[in-house]
């Protein structure tokens, strides 16, 4: 379980995260909603030690993030945010073998090699196994960060807008493979989304924040509904059923 | 199979291994006309100082460069050459020529090198604490850095008495040309243990390029590490530094000679063609000049007129970019 204790977030005279003390439990699929500015992102990398908290702690397994050791939680919590690095002269395949680092030390087994394989299977990467990440696609890009993390291979799984930079079929690929990586493999996956629809669909937690407070926390059926996403978001958003799956329709106002 | 391919970075290793070891061999043997026991004793100790410096600007650049997540930014670029310079300086300063002058110079730049790591931590953690954000702003304050320095230790110089004065006048300033071959024991030990520092971190190296949250994210204690590596960037400054006197654009040269050539971020490539492509452009160069073409050019000028028009080249790209 990831608890935090009255986190909070300063910059200058800004408050971004206001005293937050919130659990999500082991196991499933948290998303993390708002609007621009809700501190959902800082929150994110203040629970995976990221960031350092103006005040506050975050207990992960009980282990606090900031006095536990660096690589003794690398192998419980994985986190991956959304601006990395584009220039690197670094192939799919050796990018993605970094993700075993807290495990090998940097001196690949063959069982580290095992995850590595299986893990650009899981995303579709082998085709570009052996291409430099400087020459993907952004969204090719971001499938091989998010293979590095998976095949770290940790309990709980981060991620800061994953779907940012990437088309429609991969970004229900993506989805459909974390939602995967928790039912099969008993992940704890906790990630940003800004698509409230995508966060409706394949969430069993939903946390919605505002100006830096969890404003409201619960299932898809208690969050994705109309009154709630107006108060959150200040605009109508109409909720349908659309084969049992409740969409939010707010493209065109009426 | 690693040298199956020609791209493979293994072989461009080798291949520039063995470039360099011609340009040694050069160094050595070319035109000799007196008696061997003096060439050997007169070219060999200069040619140990140019590898020193070499493996001193090589590794210290490639470093920095990881850390800084930058191909433009060295440490001469930032001003840590002459913050050693202003650190050899202030020890006359302190203590004293007469004083200073007990000392074995070896224990001196021992001193030296303990002030300038002290020193050069501090800089660092000023500049990249992340409160600067543009580059060309890093660059701008670097130089200004660097002109403070040089300022300050020419003040340093006037403020002390004649004598001391002096002292400081009579071991000049080492250069390319002045190159000061009586602290070649202390270099080596210096850069010895620099080298055995690093060890420690050799393995989050490739990990540290990927950028700060990937590398808290892999484990790795971040910040420590960073300064720590800084450190090591420190004392090889410092050999380099006192054996042939502060550069510009050396470094930034042969890093980026290192990276393209290699076509690899690994360090395991990337560090050893750096080092060798700085013999090759010290030694190759020297040979080149003073016996086959016979210019009078400097091999300073002619190397950091290179490194310039690759700086500026560098900054070009990236300000189209």
């Amino acid at each position: 379980m990831i608890e935090t204790q009255g986190v909070s977030k300063r910059y200058g005279d800004v408050l971004v995260v206001d005293d937050v003390s919130l659990s999500i439990p082991k196991g499933g699929f948290t998303s993390i909603i708002g609007p621009n500015g809700a501190g959902k992102s800082t929150l994110l990398s203040m629970i995976s030690r990221l960031t350092p908290m103006s005040a506050g702690t975050v207990l992960v397994d009980g282990m606090d993030v900031t006095r536990t050791p660096g690589s003794v939680l690398a192998r419980r919590l994985s986190i991956l945010r959304q601006d990395n690095q584009t220039s690197l002269r670094l192939t799919v395949r050796d990018l993605v073998a970094f993700g075993r680092f807290p495990h090998s030390g940097g001196r690949l087994t063959a069982e580290d090699m095992r995850h590595v394989d299986e893990a650009m299977d899981y995303l579709r990467l082998n085709e570009y196994r052996d291409r430099p990440i400087d020459e993907l696609s952004g969204g090719q890009r971001q499938r091989a960060y998010v293979a590095m993390v998976m095949c770290q291979d940790t309990e709980y799984v981060l991620l800061d807008e994953p779907l940012n930079n990437i088309d429609m079929r991969f970004a229900v690929d993506m989805m459909q493979l974390l939602r995967r990586a928790a039912d099969e493999k008993g992940k704890t996956v906790v990630v940003v989304l800004h698509d409230i629809n995508f966060a409706s669909c394949y969430s069993d937690h939903i946390i919605a924040m505002r100006q830096g407070k969890p404003a409201y926390q619960g299932t898809p059926q208690q969050i994705i509904r109309d009154e709630v996403l107006r108060d959150l978001y200040e605009m109508d958003i109409a909720v349908h059923e659309v084969n049992g799956q409740r969409i939010c329709v707010y493209f065109r106002m009426a | 199979m690693v040298l199956t391919s020609w791209r493979s970075p293994a072989l461009r290793v080798l291949l520039l291994g063995v470039l360099a070891l011609l340009c040694m061999v050069g160094f050595m043997t070319v035109n000799v006309q007196t008696d061997w026991d003096f060439i050997l004793q007169y070219r060999g100790s200069r040619l140990l100082a140019l590898l020193l410096t070499a493996c001193a600007i090589g590794i210290s650049t490639v470093l920095f460069q990881t850390i800084t997540h930058s191909r433009l930014l060295t440490p001469a670029l930032m001003g840590f050459d002459v913050l050693y310079v202003l650190v050899q300086t202030l020890a006359l300063l302190v203590w004293g020529g007469s004083q200073l002058a007990e000392w074995a110079p070896s224990l001196r730049f021992a001193m030296q090198v303990l002030v300038m790591v002290a020193l050069a931590l501090l800089l660092f953690r000023l500049l990249f604490s992340g409160s600067v954000r543009s580059l060309h702003l890093m660059i701008l304050l670097g130089m200004l850095a660097g002109m403070l320095f040089r300022e300050l230790s020419e003040l340093g110089a006037r403020v002390l008495d004649p004598s001391e004065f002096g002292i400081s006048t009579g071991v000049p300033q080492a250069s390319f040309r002045r190159i000061n071959t009586q602290l070649l024991g202390a270099a080596a030990v210096a850069l010895t243990l620099g080298g055995l520092l690093l060890l420690r971190w050799w393995r989050c190296l490739d990990v540290l390029s990927l950028g700060r949250d990937i590398t808290i994210n892999l484990g790795v204690a971040h910040g420590r590490v960073v300064l720590g590596i800084m450190a090591v960037v420190a004392i090889l400054v410092s050999v380099a530094t006192v054996l042939v006197g502060p550069t510009l654009f050396f470094g930034l040269l042969i890093a980026n000679l290192a990276y393209w050539f290699t076509g690899s971020q690994r360090h395991c490539w990337t560090l050893p063609a750096s080092v060798l492509a700085g013999i090759i452009c010290l030694v190759g160069g020297q040979v080149l000049l003073e016996h086959v073409l016979a210019s009078p050019l400097p091999l300073a000028l002619v190397i950091e007129l290179a490194g310039g028009l690759l700086f500026i080249a560098l900054l070009m790209r990236g300000v189209r970019q």
